[in-house]
Protein backbone atom coordinates (compact mmCIF):
# COMPACT_ATOMS: atom_id res chain seq x y z
CA UNK A 1 0.00 0.00 0.00
CA UNK A 2 1.58 3.28 -1.04
CA UNK A 3 1.57 5.80 1.78
CA UNK A 4 1.96 9.47 2.40
CA UNK A 5 5.26 10.05 4.17
CA UNK A 6 5.64 13.18 6.26
CA UNK A 7 8.74 13.76 8.37
CA UNK A 8 9.60 10.07 8.10
CA UNK A 9 6.21 8.78 9.27
CA UNK A 10 3.87 6.80 7.00
CA UNK A 11 0.17 7.56 6.69
CA UNK A 12 -2.30 5.45 4.72
CA UNK A 13 -4.83 8.33 4.57
CA UNK A 14 -4.15 11.34 2.37
CA UNK A 15 -7.02 13.33 3.84
CA UNK A 16 -6.09 15.63 6.71
CA UNK A 17 -9.05 16.95 8.66
CA UNK A 18 -9.59 20.05 10.77
CA UNK A 19 -11.62 19.87 13.97
CA UNK A 20 -13.23 23.33 13.99
CA UNK A 21 -16.88 24.37 13.55
CA UNK A 22 -18.53 21.01 14.38
CA UNK A 23 -21.72 20.94 16.45
CA UNK A 24 -20.05 19.14 19.34
CA UNK A 25 -17.18 16.78 20.12
CA UNK A 26 -19.29 13.72 19.30
CA UNK A 27 -19.86 15.02 15.77
CA UNK A 28 -16.19 15.95 15.49
CA UNK A 29 -15.16 12.41 16.35
CA UNK A 30 -17.77 10.84 14.05
CA UNK A 31 -16.58 13.00 11.14
CA UNK A 32 -12.94 12.15 11.82
CA UNK A 33 -13.78 8.45 11.87
CA UNK A 34 -15.83 8.65 8.67
CA UNK A 35 -13.04 10.57 6.92
CA UNK A 36 -10.39 8.01 7.80
CA UNK A 37 -8.04 10.93 8.55
CA UNK A 38 -5.00 10.13 10.64
CA UNK A 39 -3.65 13.67 10.84
CA UNK A 40 -6.00 16.03 12.66
CA UNK A 41 -5.47 19.75 13.09
CA UNK A 42 -6.17 21.51 16.38
CA UNK A 43 -5.94 25.14 17.48
CA UNK A 44 -4.29 26.43 20.65
CA UNK A 45 -6.35 28.76 22.83
CA UNK A 46 -6.75 29.98 26.40
CA UNK A 47 -8.58 27.56 28.65
CA UNK A 48 -11.68 28.74 30.49
CA UNK A 49 -10.84 29.83 34.01
CA UNK A 50 -13.37 29.10 36.71
CA UNK A 51 -16.13 28.09 34.30
CA UNK A 52 -17.25 24.52 33.63
CA UNK A 53 -14.37 22.73 35.34
CA UNK A 54 -15.78 19.37 34.19
CA UNK A 55 -15.94 20.49 30.56
CA UNK A 56 -14.68 17.80 28.11
CA UNK A 57 -11.35 18.35 26.41
CA UNK A 58 -10.82 17.85 22.68
CA UNK A 59 -7.80 15.67 23.38
CA UNK A 60 -10.00 13.27 25.36
CA UNK A 61 -12.14 12.81 22.23
CA UNK A 62 -9.18 12.67 19.83
CA UNK A 63 -6.36 11.19 21.90
CA UNK A 64 -2.80 11.68 20.66
CA UNK A 65 -2.32 7.92 21.08
CA UNK A 66 -4.76 7.34 18.20
CA UNK A 67 -4.16 10.33 15.92
CA UNK A 68 -1.31 12.52 14.78
CA UNK A 69 -2.36 15.88 16.13
CA UNK A 70 -1.29 18.85 14.08
CA UNK A 71 -1.39 22.03 16.16
CA UNK A 72 -1.94 25.12 14.01
CA UNK A 73 -1.26 28.82 14.36
CA UNK A 74 -4.63 29.97 13.07
CA UNK A 75 -5.30 33.52 14.15
CA UNK A 76 -1.62 34.50 14.27
CA UNK A 77 -0.65 37.57 12.26
CA UNK A 78 3.04 37.78 13.21
CA UNK A 79 5.94 35.34 13.06
CA UNK A 80 6.55 35.85 16.80
CA UNK A 81 2.96 34.91 17.70
CA UNK A 82 3.11 31.80 15.53
CA UNK A 83 6.40 30.63 17.04
CA UNK A 84 5.13 31.29 20.57
CA UNK A 85 1.93 29.34 19.87
CA UNK A 86 3.76 26.31 18.51
CA UNK A 87 6.25 26.21 21.37
CA UNK A 88 3.31 26.05 23.77
CA UNK A 89 1.71 23.38 21.59
CA UNK A 90 4.89 21.31 21.76
CA UNK A 91 4.83 21.50 25.56
CA UNK A 92 1.11 20.62 25.56
CA UNK A 93 1.71 17.58 23.34
CA UNK A 94 4.77 16.27 25.20
CA UNK A 95 7.45 17.34 22.74
CA UNK A 96 5.50 16.57 19.56
CA UNK A 97 7.39 18.24 16.68
CA UNK A 98 4.95 18.11 13.73
CA UNK A 99 3.10 21.42 13.37
CA UNK A 100 1.09 23.47 10.90
CA UNK A 101 2.45 26.96 10.44
CA UNK A 102 0.21 29.69 9.11
CA UNK A 103 0.83 33.40 9.46
CA UNK A 104 -2.10 35.36 8.18
CA UNK A 105 -1.99 38.68 6.38
CA UNK A 106 -5.44 40.12 6.97
CA UNK A 107 -8.77 39.21 8.48
CA UNK A 108 -10.82 39.72 5.36
CA UNK A 109 -9.02 37.23 3.12
CA UNK A 110 -6.98 35.20 5.64
CA UNK A 111 -4.37 35.23 2.91
CA UNK A 112 -0.97 34.12 4.21
CA UNK A 113 1.67 36.75 4.93
CA UNK A 114 4.39 34.86 3.13
CA UNK A 115 7.22 37.10 4.32
CA UNK A 116 6.29 36.53 7.97
CA UNK A 117 5.65 32.85 7.20
CA UNK A 118 9.21 32.46 5.89
CA UNK A 119 10.58 34.25 8.96
CA UNK A 120 8.65 31.95 11.32
CA UNK A 121 9.56 28.82 9.33
CA UNK A 122 13.27 29.57 9.68
CA UNK A 123 12.98 29.93 13.47
CA UNK A 124 10.84 26.80 13.85
CA UNK A 125 13.00 24.55 11.66
CA UNK A 126 16.09 25.68 13.57
CA UNK A 127 14.24 24.93 16.81
CA UNK A 128 13.64 21.31 15.74
CA UNK A 129 10.03 21.50 14.56
CA UNK A 130 8.74 19.52 11.57
CA UNK A 131 6.91 22.32 9.81
CA UNK A 132 3.98 21.80 7.47
CA UNK A 133 3.40 25.23 6.06
CA UNK A 134 0.29 26.96 4.75
CA UNK A 135 1.18 29.28 1.92
CA UNK A 136 -0.10 30.98 -1.20
CA UNK A 137 0.03 29.17 -4.53
CA UNK A 138 3.24 30.99 -5.47
CA UNK A 139 5.77 28.42 -6.73
CA UNK A 140 8.77 30.57 -5.79
CA UNK A 141 7.63 30.98 -2.17
CA UNK A 142 6.86 27.24 -2.08
CA UNK A 143 10.41 26.48 -3.18
CA UNK A 144 11.88 28.87 -0.62
CA UNK A 145 9.86 27.25 2.18
CA UNK A 146 11.08 23.85 1.05
CA UNK A 147 14.69 25.10 0.97
CA UNK A 148 14.29 26.32 4.57
CA UNK A 149 13.47 22.74 5.53
CA UNK A 150 9.67 22.60 5.79
CA UNK A 151 8.46 18.98 5.65
CA UNK A 152 5.31 19.70 3.62
CA UNK A 153 4.17 22.61 1.47
CA UNK A 154 0.48 23.43 1.82
CA UNK A 155 -0.71 25.90 -0.80
CA UNK A 156 -4.24 27.23 -0.72
CA UNK A 157 -6.68 26.20 -3.44
CA UNK A 158 -8.80 29.26 -2.65
CA UNK A 159 -9.48 31.35 0.48
CA UNK A 160 -9.78 29.58 3.85
CA UNK A 161 -13.38 28.62 4.50
CA UNK A 162 -14.57 29.88 1.09
CA UNK A 163 -15.42 26.53 -0.48
CA UNK A 164 -14.49 28.01 -3.87
CA UNK A 165 -12.48 24.99 -4.98
CA UNK A 166 -9.27 24.82 -7.01
CA UNK A 167 -8.98 28.28 -8.58
CA UNK A 168 -5.49 28.01 -10.03
CA UNK A 169 -4.66 24.42 -10.94
CA UNK A 170 -1.76 25.56 -13.11
CA UNK A 171 0.12 27.14 -10.22
CA UNK A 172 -0.52 24.07 -8.09
CA UNK A 173 0.83 21.95 -10.92
CA UNK A 174 4.06 23.94 -11.01
CA UNK A 175 4.46 23.63 -7.24
CA UNK A 176 3.84 19.87 -7.39
CA UNK A 177 6.25 19.37 -10.29
CA UNK A 178 9.03 21.26 -8.47
CA UNK A 179 8.55 19.89 -4.95
CA UNK A 180 10.67 17.20 -3.29
CA UNK A 181 8.45 17.20 -0.18
CA UNK A 182 4.73 16.41 0.00
CA UNK A 183 2.39 19.06 -1.40
CA UNK A 184 -0.93 19.21 0.41
CA UNK A 185 -3.72 21.47 -0.74
CA UNK A 186 -4.88 23.35 2.32
CA UNK A 187 -7.94 25.59 2.20
CA UNK A 188 -10.65 26.24 -0.34
CA UNK A 189 -12.01 22.75 -0.98
CA UNK A 190 -15.82 22.94 -1.03
CA UNK A 191 -17.05 19.54 -2.13
CA UNK A 192 -15.83 16.08 -3.05
CA UNK A 193 -14.97 16.85 -6.68
CA UNK A 194 -12.62 19.64 -5.53
CA UNK A 195 -10.66 17.14 -3.45
CA UNK A 196 -10.53 14.73 -6.38
CA UNK A 197 -9.28 17.45 -8.73
CA UNK A 198 -6.51 18.32 -6.27
CA UNK A 199 -5.42 14.70 -6.07
CA UNK A 200 -5.65 14.25 -9.85
CA UNK A 201 -3.20 17.12 -10.21
CA UNK A 202 -0.73 15.01 -8.24
CA UNK A 203 -1.09 16.55 -4.78
CA UNK A 204 0.08 14.25 -2.01
CA UNK A 205 -2.88 15.07 0.20
CA UNK A 206 -5.71 17.47 0.98
CA UNK A 207 -6.37 19.29 4.24
CA UNK A 208 -9.88 20.55 4.85
CA UNK A 209 -12.23 21.58 7.61
CA UNK A 210 -15.15 23.80 6.63
CA UNK A 211 -16.13 21.67 3.61
CA UNK A 212 -16.90 18.87 6.05
CA UNK A 213 -18.01 20.79 9.16
CA UNK A 214 -20.34 23.14 7.27
CA UNK A 215 -21.95 20.46 5.10
CA UNK A 216 -25.59 19.76 5.92
CA UNK A 217 -24.49 16.30 7.06
CA UNK A 218 -20.84 16.60 8.11
CA UNK A 219 -20.31 12.91 8.81
CA UNK A 220 -21.64 11.90 5.37
CA UNK A 221 -19.49 14.56 3.72
CA UNK A 222 -16.46 13.26 5.62
CA UNK A 223 -17.14 9.84 4.09
CA UNK A 224 -17.53 11.41 0.63
CA UNK A 225 -14.22 13.23 1.04
CA UNK A 226 -12.45 10.04 1.99
CA UNK A 227 -13.64 8.43 -1.26
CA UNK A 228 -12.92 11.58 -3.28
CA UNK A 229 -9.31 11.73 -2.11
CA UNK A 230 -8.83 8.01 -2.72
CA UNK A 231 -10.44 8.24 -6.18
CA UNK A 232 -8.29 11.21 -7.17
CA UNK A 233 -5.14 9.49 -5.97
CA UNK A 234 -5.92 6.29 -7.85
CA UNK A 235 -6.76 8.24 -11.01
CA UNK A 236 -3.44 10.09 -10.76
CA UNK A 237 -1.53 6.84 -10.22
CA UNK A 238 -3.41 5.19 -13.08
CA UNK A 239 -2.53 8.04 -15.43
CA UNK A 240 -5.48 9.55 -17.26
CA UNK A 241 -5.97 9.16 -21.01
CA UNK A 242 -4.85 12.08 -23.15
CA UNK A 243 -7.51 14.66 -23.95
CA UNK A 244 -8.44 14.62 -27.65
CA UNK A 245 -10.29 17.76 -28.59
CA UNK A 246 -12.23 17.35 -31.91
CA UNK A 247 -11.09 13.76 -32.24
CA UNK A 248 -13.77 11.29 -31.20
CA UNK A 249 -12.75 7.66 -30.97
CA UNK A 250 -15.44 4.95 -30.75
CA UNK A 251 -15.10 2.37 -28.03
CA UNK A 252 -16.83 -0.27 -30.21
CA UNK A 253 -15.37 -1.77 -33.42
CA UNK A 254 -15.95 0.17 -36.67
CA UNK A 255 -15.72 -3.07 -38.67
CA UNK A 256 -18.43 -5.74 -39.00
CA UNK A 257 -21.39 -3.35 -39.22
CA UNK A 258 -24.37 -5.22 -40.82
CA UNK A 259 -26.70 -2.26 -41.37
CA UNK A 260 -24.90 -1.13 -44.52
CA UNK A 261 -25.56 2.58 -43.98
CA UNK A 262 -22.51 4.79 -44.50
CA UNK A 263 -21.96 7.42 -41.79
CA UNK A 264 -22.59 10.96 -42.95
CA UNK A 265 -19.44 12.96 -43.81
CA UNK A 266 -18.24 15.30 -41.08
CA UNK A 267 -18.01 19.03 -41.76
CA UNK A 268 -14.40 19.87 -42.50
CA UNK B 1 -0.85 38.12 45.60
CA UNK B 2 -2.18 39.48 42.30
CA UNK B 3 -1.83 37.24 39.23
CA UNK B 4 -3.07 37.80 35.71
CA UNK B 5 -4.37 34.50 34.37
CA UNK B 6 -5.49 34.41 30.75
CA UNK B 7 -5.98 38.15 30.87
CA UNK B 8 -8.04 38.13 34.09
CA UNK B 9 -6.87 39.65 37.39
CA UNK B 10 -6.98 37.07 40.19
CA UNK B 11 -6.03 37.31 43.85
CA UNK B 12 -4.46 34.44 45.81
CA UNK B 13 -2.83 33.93 49.19
CA UNK B 14 0.86 33.17 48.83
CA UNK B 15 3.12 31.34 48.81
CA UNK B 16 1.70 29.37 45.91
CA UNK B 17 3.38 27.12 43.39
CA UNK B 18 2.11 26.38 39.89
CA UNK B 19 0.81 22.92 40.82
CA UNK B 20 -1.23 24.38 43.69
CA UNK B 21 -2.66 27.06 41.40
CA UNK B 22 -3.72 24.41 38.88
CA UNK B 23 -5.53 22.55 41.63
CA UNK B 24 -7.29 25.72 42.78
CA UNK B 25 -8.45 26.21 39.18
CA UNK B 26 -9.63 22.54 38.98
CA UNK B 27 -7.29 21.99 36.04
CA UNK B 28 -5.33 19.11 37.52
CA UNK B 29 -5.16 16.07 35.20
CA UNK B 30 -6.20 18.28 32.27
CA UNK B 31 -4.05 18.55 29.18
CA UNK B 32 -2.80 22.10 29.48
CA UNK B 33 0.40 24.04 28.96
CA UNK B 34 1.45 27.12 30.88
CA UNK B 35 3.47 30.18 30.02
CA UNK B 36 4.63 32.60 32.71
CA UNK B 37 5.72 36.09 31.65
CA UNK B 38 6.31 34.75 28.15
CA UNK B 39 8.34 31.69 29.24
CA UNK B 40 6.99 28.14 29.06
CA UNK B 41 6.97 26.28 32.38
CA UNK B 42 7.66 22.58 31.72
CA UNK B 43 5.02 20.36 33.32
CA UNK B 44 7.67 18.57 35.37
CA UNK B 45 8.48 21.87 37.10
CA UNK B 46 4.92 22.77 38.20
CA UNK B 47 5.46 21.71 41.84
CA UNK B 48 8.70 23.63 42.28
CA UNK B 49 7.87 26.88 40.48
CA UNK B 50 6.69 29.48 42.99
CA UNK B 51 4.43 32.21 41.68
CA UNK B 52 5.35 35.84 42.23
CA UNK B 53 3.31 39.01 42.62
CA UNK B 54 2.27 40.34 39.22
CA UNK B 55 3.01 37.16 37.26
CA UNK B 56 1.24 36.99 33.92
CA UNK B 57 0.12 33.44 33.16
CA UNK B 58 -1.32 31.94 30.03
CA UNK B 59 -2.94 28.53 30.42
CA UNK B 60 -3.73 26.97 27.07
CA UNK B 61 -5.51 23.90 25.71
CA UNK B 62 -6.12 22.34 22.32
CA UNK B 63 -9.47 23.29 20.78
CA UNK B 64 -11.16 22.51 17.49
CA UNK B 65 -9.52 24.26 14.56
CA UNK B 66 -8.57 23.83 10.94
Amino acid sequence: MESLVIAGKNYSSRLLLGTGKYRDFAQTRAAVDASGAQIITVAIRRTNIGQNPGEPNLLDVLPPSQFTLLPNTAGCYTAADAVRTLRLARELLDGHALVKLEVLGDQKTLFPDVVATIEAAKILVKDGFDVMVYTSDDPIIARQLEDIGCVAIMPLASLIGSGMGILNPWNLQIIIDNARVPVIVDAGVGTASDATIAMELGCDGVLMNTAVASARDPVLMASAMRKAVEAGREAWLAGRMPKKVYKASPSSPAEGMFTGTQPPAANS
Amino acid sequence: MQLTINGQQQSYDGPLNVQQLIEKLSLQNKRIAIERNGEIIPRSQFPEQLLNEGDQLEIIVAVGGG
